[in-house]
């Protein structure tokens, strides 16, 4: 009850009710969440279920246009699914796999950043090398390159019976990098702050020290680059499905959605591609929304690179 | 400052060894080269000879080596979809690589500048924030679907602009570079691609010259040059801008070379027939030399022009040079 009345005092609650945009974002984000992660119970269709699927129902437009069918609202796709349907276990798919990427890089990311800010020396140097070059090379050209080597060693068949896992670590391992500089950033500003000296007096433990009294104090520039990167990794994920490396058509993630309805654009089946890129634009949209709202808030020294 | 070039070549050089031996590791874990040039029916001991011959069985550091000496030499090995060496290959598909990133870059310069320096200079002003709501929406959008929605609306749609391939090209320099810029075809072409490829990086300058200038502008040498009673054009452009586009010019370096990421998705969109294209195609295939052989081009080129943009932004600005020595 206390916490609660805390929150409802604070002055994060305050800005927050302020703001229309966070407002709007957080409630279309929301419903967002809920309607991709309810899809199960309120889909009209279970794209997964081949058996209701039938090949008859393809390319029928959506609604409102000629030949539409009531029994499939925003139309079917090229293989008789119900787009909606589909697009709603599809968001699922990329928000499920771009919240595990994002915990993925936090944690490698928090870690690593912690050891190098407060050990230092050759830790800090081998690893802040090795951020410098992957994000030189970008993000996306390493998450392309590590799911290339993947697909050539496991095949893909297996690569798509496992997609989900390995596109979170495929995230994970590309966008480490972010965490680790901020993260470390702060730590050097930690470091030399008096309750530190004095933790470290009274003979605390490294570990302890590290994990317990540094960590929580860097973690407000973590809250507000977790966002952003949630909506990076989604769009990672798009593309990488986009390219053909990431989920498998049979388990669609928006991007392999988009990618599946591509090639049906030039004989007037727009809405295959359209819909779930108009969904996938309003995903990554709001999130970027929430994160520039919080990054305001928060206002945390951010490591700019 | 001769000290500080060295050091960023040593380096360069340890990052390309690195790129260069995860490329090995590819190349010597995945698939058997030996299955792919003697067929099934083939004994054992002659198998084991030709691994012999062909050095397979050495100890794998030596076989590193190997590799290195034919990578300096520029050779990868032979694509086995192509029929022809993997560096030839890719050497037909650079120019058309470079030729999209050319010339979007071309167009991100021309556009951000102005548009930046304006939401600098008027921030609180409709335009301004019509630019940076717009900006928001640009970078929420993946450049594929951007590419997409430029085909649906103006080449399926509109049918004014083609939506696949390079159209015409003519060949210069002795057939060494073919380029689509001769060609009112080939320029057709190029106009939905390079539109794309900027939307991504568009939005990222703006921001970042906008933000640049508006730090600036709120420098001690701005405020002292407005007492001076200076005229506004001369405050603006000649005493703001020139401090603004020096960090502008480091991040601009590294992005270009970010671009060729861009590229792989990009190309897939409008099959372009560049290198991107021809990587994606080579991982459908399993064809590891071509593979390896993008993987240490990429790395070559991030690699130089990191180190390019490093040298240069260290002439300009001593800091940088100093405090690296740390």
């Amino acid at each position: 009850m206390n916490k609660w009345k805390k929150f409802k005092e604070s002055y994060f609650l305050y800005s927050f009710l302020r703001d229309p945009v966070a407002i709007f974002s957080f409630a279309v984000f929301a419903a967002l969440i809920i309607i991709s992660f309810s899809a199960p119970v309120t889909a009209p269709h279970d794209p997964y279920d081949t058996k209701t699927i039938s090949i008859m129902d393809s390319e029928i437009p959506p609604l409102w246009q000629d030949g539409g069918d009531s029994e499939f609202v925003l139309g079917t796709d090229a293989q008789g699914r119900d787009l909606l349907s589909t697009m709603m276990y599809g968001m699922r798919v990329s928000i499920i796999i771009g919240i595990g990427a994002v915990c993925l890089q936090a944690f490698l990311g928090v870690i690593i950043g912690l050891l190098s800010g407060y050990i230092g020396g050759r830790i800090d140097s081998f690893f802040m090398r090795l951020a410098d070059i992957q994000l030189s090379f970008s993000t996306l050209m390493v998450a392309i390159f590590i799911s290339a080597i993947f697909q050539t060693v496991f095949g893909s068949g297996v690569y798509g019976e496992y997609a989900v896992p390995i596109l979170v670590l495929i995230i994970g391992l590309a966008e480490w990098p972010q965490y680790a500089r901020t993260v470390r950033a702060s730590v050097l500003g930690e470091k030399e702050k008096e309750y530190v000296e004095a933790a470290r007096v009274i003979g605390l433990r490294q570990n302890w020290i590290m994990f317990r009294h540094i960590l929580p104090n860097t973690l407000s520039p973590v809250f507000v680059i977790s966002t952003i990167q949630v909506a990076n990794a989604v769009m990672s994920e798009a593309a990488l499905s986009f390219l053909g490396l990431g989920m498998p058509v049979t388990k669609p993630s928006l991007g392999s959605l988009i990618n599946a309805g591509f090639e049906y654009i030039f004989s007037g089946s727009w809405w295959i591609t359209i819909f779930p890129g108009i969904l996938l634009i309003v995903l990554v949209l709001v999130v970027n929304l929430l994160g520039d709202w919080l990054r305001d808030v928060l206002n945390p020294k951010l490591y700019k690179g | 400052m001769f000290a500080f070039i060295i050091r960023r070549i040593i380096q360069a050089v340890v990052v390309m060894l690195v790129i260069s031996f995860i490329g090995f590791t590819i190349k010597s874990q995945v698939g058997d080269p030996i299955r792919g040039l003697m067929g099934v029916s083939v004994k054992e001991v002659e198998r084991e000879a030709l691994r012999d011959k062909l050095g397979l069985n050495d100890p794998f550091l030596i076989q590193y080596k190997n590799f290195l000496k034919d990578a300096v030499r520029g050779d990868f090995g032979t694509s086995y979809f192509f029929k022809k060496p993997a560096t030839e290959v890719i050497l037909d598909k650079a120019p058309a690589t470079l030729e999209l990133v050319i010339a979007s870059a071309v167009l991100i310069i021309i556009l951000s500048i102005p548009l930046g320096t304006y939401c600098a200079i008027r921030p609180k002003s409709i335009l301004s924030r019509c630019i940076m709501g717009l900006s928001i929406v640009g970078v929420s959008i993946p450049v594929f679907l951007t590419a997409i929605m430029l085909i649906f609306l103006f080449s399926v749609n509109m049918n004014i602009l083609p939506s696949y391939g390079r159209g015409d090209t003519v060949e210069i320099f002795g057939g060494l570079w073919s380029t689509g810029f001769l060609t009112w075809d080939g320029i057709k072409h190029l106009i939905l691609p390079v539109i794309s490829l900027s939307s991504i990086m568009l939005p990222l300058f703006i921001r970042l010259i906008r933000a640049e200038m508006m730090e600036v502008l709120q420098t001690e040498y701005i405020k002292f040059a407005w007492a001076k009673g200076l005229s506004r054009k001369k405050i603006w452009f000649k005493h703001a801008f020139k401090n603004t586009l020096l960090p502008v010019i480091t991040v601009g370096g590294v992005q270009l070379g970010i671009m060729i990421a861009y590229t792989i998705l990009t190309e897939t969109v409008f099959q372009w027939q560049g290198m991107g294209f021809m990587f994606l195609e080579a991982v459908e295939r399993s064809d590891t030399a071509l593979l390896v052989a993008y993987l240490m081009f990429v790395g070559v080129l991030f690699v130089v022009v990191n180190t390019l943009v490093d040298i240069i932004y260290g002439i300009i600005n001593p800091k940088v040079r100093i405090s690296g020595t740390k």
